[in-house]
Order: structure tokens, then C-alpha cells, then sequence
């Protein structure tokens, strides 16, 4: 018995080492080609070249040639992320709170709606987006960016929250109310707390998605009013016309890969599960 | 404390099946009444209703006279103890007690709500856990929390939905006999639901059986237990349940499938005219004939009858007979069964005898029956022949004036408690007074509140 649960822990250990070099070796490929000249680049080896390690590429993107255009697009992306994964969040918890506890009619075909939306493909909308925007001028600003996160983002808000809520043991809101809750007492004092992990959890989702965008990013932009980090990347050019900006979109997708990394670590404790048990006999 | 009335309540789904058909009672104040019936015979329904959580279709629910069927839940006043105890997870025993009392802002300071969770916490032993999780919790505690929540607050009434179902045998036993004595403490209005009869035999004031979303009798235990409205209601109280046999009447002679019963002169006059009754016997009306006392002797008919086995308790035993109904009887019998959310049996006749009795199974023996007690059935209707309405009356009149007793005397010995604590004691009895006081002082307190307002 022991044996093969010490064998099982073996087993386990190896696919999750595996694993975890798999997913993480592209990172730590980047994270060394950030550090390397743009003459070693082509060295082929992992690690820059002993002695030439050189944190120029990050000089650059932070206060150098390519200063303006990441910063600016650093700035983008991490306000519309945060605009818009807050936006579908507050909007999808309604929204998901009603599907789980309300009966009403049209209730499928919201769930149905909000998961076509989110299967549609992106690159068939940009387009007709692309001529809108620019006929109402929303092009290359903010909110021509936030509204079509929006669609990314409410779908899959909606979907994770609704599972989420569906847990929440009904009597809870029933016993606040008889307890002199209103309604909206009962969903603030009572569920809110419990559904937190399950918010948070889905704000993370949600400005994954948000934050990663490539598609939107790159059409509906076209100067650093608006441009996202992802898009920005496309624009970085070496020193000179010879040079590849290697080193400096590996500097630039170190720095953006930072926010994601401490969001999750910070959150951690926010998503645990079991907070519900003791509510209901179980 | 209020009196509640349900005036022809009707709630009907979607679909139009009515869960709860027409059903009038009145609760006076500080009675203890019972909902009790099989599964799906709308009691919590009636009860969800009663609190708000379920709209009411027709008819009117009054509390003090007031119709309050179109207030929010929270505008009504009542407590509610859920079966799943429903506790906040995320807040601590102290907070979960307090919730109701922080939800009516402004109208205690923080030192009230201070003094009325401890006092709660007090009478509810749960003054140590005040700091835990919900989680951390054992389910009896649980429990004890959920209804500290209801009695923190000064409700009109307390609702019970099941409120033990959750708990094993022995807990069980125990919670029931402390909301019994609370009740009785406090004297609110209290309605509660169960499926358990022990629970609805020995808590309720009046006792409202339900079938189907319909009243079937409302009365105390007692009058219940001996004077039935119907098949039904006989069936449903009592265990083990009141035995239905087939019979057909000749004078005063009931053929049954078990043997020939004389009856006494009135009960057959009652049923006079149907050709086919149901005989419903509890199994302690029989005994063996050998052990039957020669003055009780002549009021009841002795007949033989083989067992088929017996069972051995101690302070009785059981004996059990099979019968073989006609087969129009057995789809009635059998009927009968599904109402009770019992299996279709083989029939059968349980008796329940002395502990001394000689009786095995397979031998033929003589049993006799107390014929006075047994009650006849319309085979059609269900309905009970010999039911003396007024000896049932007077049975519910008496369960009133005990409960009036027992609501004073609980009081009593609350206010002794009271000014015990400065040291009167005299004697046994005083002694006994101050032990009790330290455990339902936070309760005299709460009551005492109950009562000013």
C-alpha cells in the first residue's frame, strides 16, 4: 500500500516537473535572450555569452529609443485591462446572480447568446468594427477598445460566475431575508463574501484575456493613444535597420508578463475553495 | 408573540397542481403547532408561505389580525430555522447571532447587541464557540446557532422547517426536548414542520396532518391518537401503525379475515347500513387471553388466531398475523400504504402483548381485543364512523388548559430563577431553581423582552 502510493508521488513528482519545464521554457528563454547583445543573439546557445549579459534591452524599452512607445503602451494595456475586466465583472455577477436564481423567460437564450458570442471568431468582426469605429470615432481611443474586451470577456464571466453562484446554497439569501435582509442586503451581506473567490477568479480570467488581445489591439489602434503592449511589440525596431529588435521585444515581454505573475500570486488566497462548507449540512 | 391565521390558503405552481389546497387554521398566541405528513404534502410549502419565501395564491394570512400576504418576508417579524441550518460561513457564531440584530440598523447600539447575542449564546450553550466558523462546528451546534439566530430577535413567531432531520438519533432526542422547554420559556408562537411523529406527538400543542396539500384534522396529539377523522390520519399516527382489517358487520358481529369480533351495541349502530367496513385496531388493544385481567375481560371478544412470528423487546413484544384480503380490499389496503409513504406490504396485523405472554409464532393461540376503542371505517370514504367528536374536543380542550399550565409554571420558575440568584436558597428545591437559572438565564432575559413588547 505504501509502496505504490510512494511509487504513485514518484510518478507524480516526474510529470509535474515535466510539465512545468515545458510550459516554463519558452519564459526562460525569453528572460535569457532579454539579457543578451544584439550580437550574441544568434550565438545559439541558452545563456548570453559569459561576459557580454547585458541589461540594454530593458534601458531601451524603459528609457531609451523605444521608451515612448512601450511606455505608452504599457499604459494602454494596463487601463483598458483593468477598465474592462472590472466592467465585465460587476456586469456578469449581476447578470450571472439572475441566471442562477431567477426564472425568467429568455434565460437559455441568454446563456445560448453569450456562448455564440464568445465562439464567434474575432477576425471576422474586426473589419466591420474597423469602418464603424472609425465613422463614429471610437477609432484609436480607450473605449473603442474596451467595448469589443467587453464581448471577449462577458461571455466567460457570465458562464463561470453562473457555475459559481449555482453553489451557493439558496437558503442563505432565504434565511438573510427572514432575518430582515432586502433583497439587495441579502446578495451584498449574505452571497457577495461567499461568491468572492469565484469573482476573483473570474476577474482573472478576464483580464487574461483583456490583456493578452493581439486581434483588436493591432486594428483598432493607430498611435500611441490607444495602442496595447501586444500591438506595440509589432512596432519595435532595432537600433538600426540591420538589427533585429530581439533583445528588446524579449525585455518587453518579460515586463508584461510581470502584472499576470503578481496578479496570480496575489489573488492565490482570494481563490480557494471550500469557503461555502459549514453553510448547509454537506 | 402573535396569533397567526391561515384563511383558506391555496398555493398553486405553474402547472396548476395545487401544493397546498384550501387550508384554514388558526395559531393562538403562544401555541406550538405541528405540520406533519408524508413527503410532498405541502407542510413546508404551507410553512415557506407562512414566512413569505413562497407567494400565496389565494386566500388570506393574517398575524395579529393584520393580512400581510403582500409583505417582503422581512416586514413580518417571523424567525425562521431552516433544515439545512442555512449559517453565514464567512461570519463567526458571534456575527451569525448578531446578523439579524445589525441588519435593523440604528435600532440597537452596539452594547445591546452585545448583551442579547451573549444571553442568546447562554441559553443555547454556545457562549465557548461565539469566535468559531460555522465550519468548525459539529452539526448539533449547528443546530444551536441556527436558532440562537431566530430567538436574538424579537419575532412574532418562530418557523421550523425540519430543524432536526439533519441530526443523528440521539441529538435529535435532545434538541427536541430543549425547543420543547425554550418554547415553552418564551411562549411565541411557534409552527413547525416534520415528517417524525415522535417529534409532532410530543412537541405540538395541536397537531395539523396534511395529505396532498389538504388538511386532514387539526387537534392535539391525543385526540389524534384516539379520536381519528379518517383512515388517514389513523394510519399516520401512531407506531406501529393502526392495524386495517376488512370486515363485514352482522349485528353486532364484525367478520374478519382474522376471526369473529363482537362489538359493542353503539359502534354498530354507527356503521349500521355498510356492508363492508375497515376495522382499525392499534396493536395495544390486543393482548393474550390468558393474560387479559377477568374485569376488563368481558369488554372486549377473545379470538384465535396463529402468529407468525414475534419479536421480543423487553417491555413488550410484538406479534405479527397475516391476512388475506378480498382483492378490492387489498387495492385499497395498498393505497393506503402509498398515502403513508409506506411500501405495498403483504397484509398483516401487528399485536402488541405482555412481555410475559407464552405466545410464539406458528402455534394457534388466544388473543383477546378491547373492542371499545377499535374504530370502524367507510371502506369508500375513509371517513370514521365511530369518531365521538366531542370526547376528541374534549381531549384538545384539555391539551389547552395544560399548555396554559405549563407556559405559567415555565415562567414562574423563570422569575424564581430570577431573584434566586440573590441567594435564597432554601432547601432542595432552591438548590435545584438556582442550577437551572444558570442555564436559562439568558433566556428569562430574552423573554422577558418577548413579553414587554
Amino acid at each position: 500500500m505504501t509502496n505504490t502510493s510512494t511509487k504513485g508521488k514518484v510518478l507524480w513528482a516526474i510529470v509535474s516537473v515535466l510539465v512545468v519545464v515545458y510550459a516554463l521554457f519558452p519564459v526562460a528563454s525569453i528572460l535569457a535572450t532579454s539579457f543578451k547583445t544584439p550580437s550574441d543573439l544568434t550565438s545559439g546557445k541558452f545563456l548570453p555569452s559569459s561576459g557580454t549579459a547585458t541589461t540594454s534591452n530593458y534601458e531601451q524599452i524603459l528609457v531609451g529609443d523605444a521608451q515612448g512607445l512601450f511606455l505608452s503602451a504599457l499604459r494602454n494595456s494596463v487601463g483598458i485591462a483593468l477598465i474592462a475586466t472590472f466592467i465585465a465583472v460587476v456586469l456578469a455577477t449581476l447578470c450571472a446572480y439572475a441566471i442562477a436564481r431567477l426564472d425568467f423567460p429568455g434565460k437559455k437564450v441568454i446563456l445560448t447568446t453569450a456562448l455564440a458570442v464568445s465562439i464567434f471568431p474575432v477576425i471576422s468582426i474586426v473589419t466591420p468594427l474597423f469602418n464603424l469605429w472609425r465613422t463614429i470615432g471610437l477609432y484609436d481611443t480607450w473605449l473603442g477598445l474596451i467595448i469589443p474586451y467587453l464581448s471577449l470577456t462577458l461571455p466567460i464571466s457570465i458562464w463561470t460566475l453562473a457555475a459559481f453562484f449555482r453553489q451557493i446554497p439558496w437558503e442563505l439569501e432565504q434565511a438573510a431575508q427572514v432575518d430582515g435582509a432586502t433583497t439587495w442586503q441579502a446578495f451584498r451581506k449574505a452571497i457577495v463574501p461567499l461568491a468572492a473567490p469565484g469573482v476573483f477568479t473570474t476577474a482573472i480570467i478576464a483580464f487574461f484575456i483583456a490583456w493578452n488581445d493581439f486581434v483588436y489591439g493591432i486594428s483598432l489602434t493607430s498611435t500611441e493613444a490607444a495602442r496595447p503592449v501586444p500591438a506595440a511589440l509589432a512596432f519595435f525596431t532595432g537600433a538600426s535597420q540591420f538589427e533585429a529588435p530581439t533583445g528588446a521585444i524579449s525585455a518587453a515581454g518579460i515586463i508584461v508578463t510581470i502584472p499576470v505573475v503578481l496578479l496570480v500570486l496575489l489573488f492565490q488566497r482570494q481563490i480557494v475553495s471550500g469557503l461555502t462548507s459549514g453553510a448547509v449540512k454537506g | 408573540m402573535a396569533s397567526i391565521t391561515l384563511n383558506h390558503l391555496v398555493k398553486k405552481y405553474g402547472d396548476g397542481f395545487p401544493a397546498v389546497n384550501d387550508i384554514s387554521i388558526d395559531i393562538a398566541d403562544g401555541e406550538f403547532i405541528i405540520l406533519v405528513g408524508p413527503s410532498g404534502c405541502g407542510k413546508s410549502t404551507l410553512l415557506r408561505m407562512i414566512v413569505g419565501l413562497e407567494d400565496i395564491t389565494e386566500g388570506d394570512l393574517l398575524i395579529d389580525g393584520t393580512r400581510v400576504n403582500d409583505k417582503a418576508p422581512r416586514d413580518r417579524n417571523l424567525a425562521m430555522v431552516f433544515q439545512n441550518y442555512a449559517l453565514y460561513p464567512h461570519l463567526t457564531v458571534y456575527e451569525n447571532i448578531a446578523f439579524p440584530l445589525r441588519l435593523a440598523k440604528g435600532k440597537h447600539s452596539e452594547e445591546q447587541v452585545n448583551k442579547l447575542v451573549t444571553e442568546a449564546a447562554a441559553t443555547l450553550e454556545l457562549t465557548d464557540h461565539l469566535q468559531r466558523k460555522p465550519a468548525n462546528l459539529s452539526g448539533g451546534q449547528r443546530q444551536r446557532v441556527a436558532m440562537g439566530r431566530a430567538i436574538v430577535r424579537q419575532a412574532d413567531a418562530f418557523l421550523f422547517d425540519e430543524p432536526l432531520s439533519n441530526l443523528d438519533a440521539k441529538l435529535r432526542g435532545q434538541m427536541r426536548s430543549e425547543i420543547s422547554q425554550m418554547q415553552r420559556r418564551l411562549g411565541v408562537t411557534s409552527v413547525y414542520v416534520t415528517h417524525d411523529q415522535t417529534e409532532a406527538m410530543t412537541l405540538g400543542d395541536r397537531v395539523a396532518v396534511l395529505k396532498k396539500g389538504e388538511l386532514q384534522q387539526i387537534a392535539s396529539p391525543r385526540e389524534l391518537y384516539e379520536q381519528p377523522r379518517n383512515l388517514f390520519v389513523a394510519g399516520f399516527i401512531g407506531s406501529p401503525s393502526m392495524n386495517f382489517l376488512p370486515a363485514t358487520l352482522e349485528g353486532t358481529t364484525l367478520k374478519t379475515a382474522i376471526g369473529d369480533l363482537e362489538i359493542p351495541q353503539e359502534k354498530a349502530q354507527k356503521a349500521a347500513g355498510k356492508k363492508v367496513v375497515l376495522v382499525g385496531v392499534r396493536p395495544e388493544f390486543f393482548e393474550d387471553a390468558k393474560l387479559v385481567e377477568d374485569s376488563k375481560r368481558p369488554h372486549g371478544s377473545t379470538f384465535a388466531a396463529t402468529l407468525t412470528h414475534t419479536e421480543w423487546l423487553g417491555n413488550e413484544q410484538y406479534g405479527y398475523i397475516n391476512f388475506d384480503p378480498a382483492p378490492e380490499m387489498r387495492d385499497l389496503l395498498n393505497g393506503l400504504a402509498r398515502d403513508m409513504d409506506a411500501d405495498e406490504l403483504r397484509p398483516q396485523v401487528v399485536v402488541t402483548l405482555d412481555a410475559s405472554s407464552r405466545i410464539r409464532g406458528g402455534r394457534e393461540s388466544e388473543l383477546w381485543v378491547d373492542t371499545r376503542k377499535l374504530h370502524l371505517f367507510d371502506a369508500e370514504s375513509g371517513e370514521n364512523l365511530t369518531r365521538d367528536a366531542e370526547a376528541g374536543a374534549a381531549l384538545t380542550r384539555e391539551a389547552a388548559e395544560e399548555r396554559a399550565e405549563e407556559i405559567a409554571t415555565a415562567q414562574q420558575a423563570d422569575r424564581r430563577a430570577d431573584s434566586g440568584g440573590f441567594g435564597s436558597g432554601n432547601g432542595a428545591t432552591g438548590g435545584n431553581t438556582t442550577v437551572d437559572a444558570g442555564r436559562t438565564g439568558g433566556a428569562t432575559a430574552a423573554g422577558g423582552t418577548h413579553a414587554a413588547g
